[in-house]
């Protein structure tokens, strides 16, 4: 006996991202899930903006890492509201899924934010499949990694509404083209913006500071 | 990576589907829908399938699995066309944003019982 059933193996986390959306619209907070793979400079890259936007932009941050609290510790330092989610507790996972998110933003408060951005576990090809009720995706590539990444975890920079090209202070260092990685990022997702800067020496940073806060309306 | 979490999730919603009146079910097949582009691999998928079935209705069952192709729909000129190779744009005019149209499944389609 055949039963029908058509059902996406996954609708338990999209179910409860739909619930996340709705959460933060209600609390007029905007949310980024910020992705890249381990090293790619996320903590630094966001460390930077964050001393940048705020206190225009009151912004939260939830940090996913397997293990350890550095992370929360650097961000904390830029006087933001800062919740980490170690998913050790969860199993290891290799990304951050809805229901962490709901738990985390439950210690946040909300009323104070604009924007909250999530960094999530630094992984190209999980974080992609789940949705964890985010208004926009951020891609963090960096140029030590090598200009065909995108080509390589095609799904990442596909789902991604923007991308960063990070560490570009070290192009004289580098046989990487970076060239090369905006075209293949463009391959992948054509018409994504894509904001080559350095978190080092915030070269770079003004146009992906002025996307992002045209993104939250300030 | 993740396909532990995708094979308990699967035989979660497939244990939810056997009707309550049946006693000692048992679950022959399970038919699925994977996209090319879903982050799934197929043997790593059995193979956790396999370990999480065991002593339920779903022990021993086999995973049948309909591969779907990655289709893609440009915004701009409204050209479909089937993708092989992670380049995604537009091969007719070369412009504007396009459009996932499948390749993204992870469906669980359905499960056929023992008799």
């Amino acid at each position: 006996m055949e039963i029908k059933i058509q059902k996406k193996v996954l609708e338990a986390n999209e179910s409860q991202a739909e619930k996340n959306r709705k959460y933060f619209k209600d609390n007029n907070v905007f949310v980024l899930n910020m992705m890249s793979s381990p090293g790619s400079g996320k903590t630094e890259t966001l460390c930077k903006t964050l001393k940048m936007i705020m206190p225009k932009i009151r912004t939260g941050v939830i940090v996913g890492d397997i293990c350890t609290r550095n992370d929360a510790d650097r961000l904390e330092a830029t006087g933001a509201q800062v919740v980490q989610i170690n998913t050790d507790q969860f199993g290891g996972d290799c990304h951050l899924s809805a229901n962490m998110i709901d738990k985390a933003a439950r210690e946040l408060d909300l009323d104070g934010l604009d924007l909250l951005i999530v960094e999530n576990i630094g992984n190209l090809v999980c974080p992609a499949e789940f949705d964890i009720g985010e208004n926009e995706r951020a891609v963090v590539l960096s140029v030590t990694e090598g200009e065909d990444k995108p080509l390589k975890y095609p799904l990442m920079f596909q789902v991604a509404d923007v991308a960063i090209l990070n560490k570009i202070d070290l192009l004289p260092y580098l046989d990487c083209n970076a060239q090369d990685a905006v075209d293949n990022m463009k391959k992948v997702h054509p018409g994504m913006p894509v904001f080559p800067l350095s978190a080092k020496t915030e070269e770079g940073f003004i146009p992906w500071i002025k996307w992002l806060s045209a993104c939250v309306g300030k | 990576m993740h396909e532990m979490g995708v094979a308990q999730q699967m035989i979660n919603i497939a244990i939810a589907s056997i009707p309550k009146d049946i006693i000692n079910p048992k679950v022959e097949t399970l038919n699925l829908k994977v996209g090319k582009l879903a982050a799934v691999v197929e043997d790593s998928l059995k193979f956790c399938f396999e370990i999480i079935a065991k002593d339920s209705p779903l022990e021993g069952a086999k995973l049948i699995i309909e591969h779907v192709p990655v289709r893609i729909k440009c915004n701009s000129c409204q050209h479909l066309w089937e993708v092989d190779e992670p380049i995604f744009s537009c091969p007719s005019c070369k412009d504007g944003t396009v459009e996932i149209i499948s390749g993204r499944e992870l469906e669980i389609v359905s499960i056929e019982l023992a008799e």
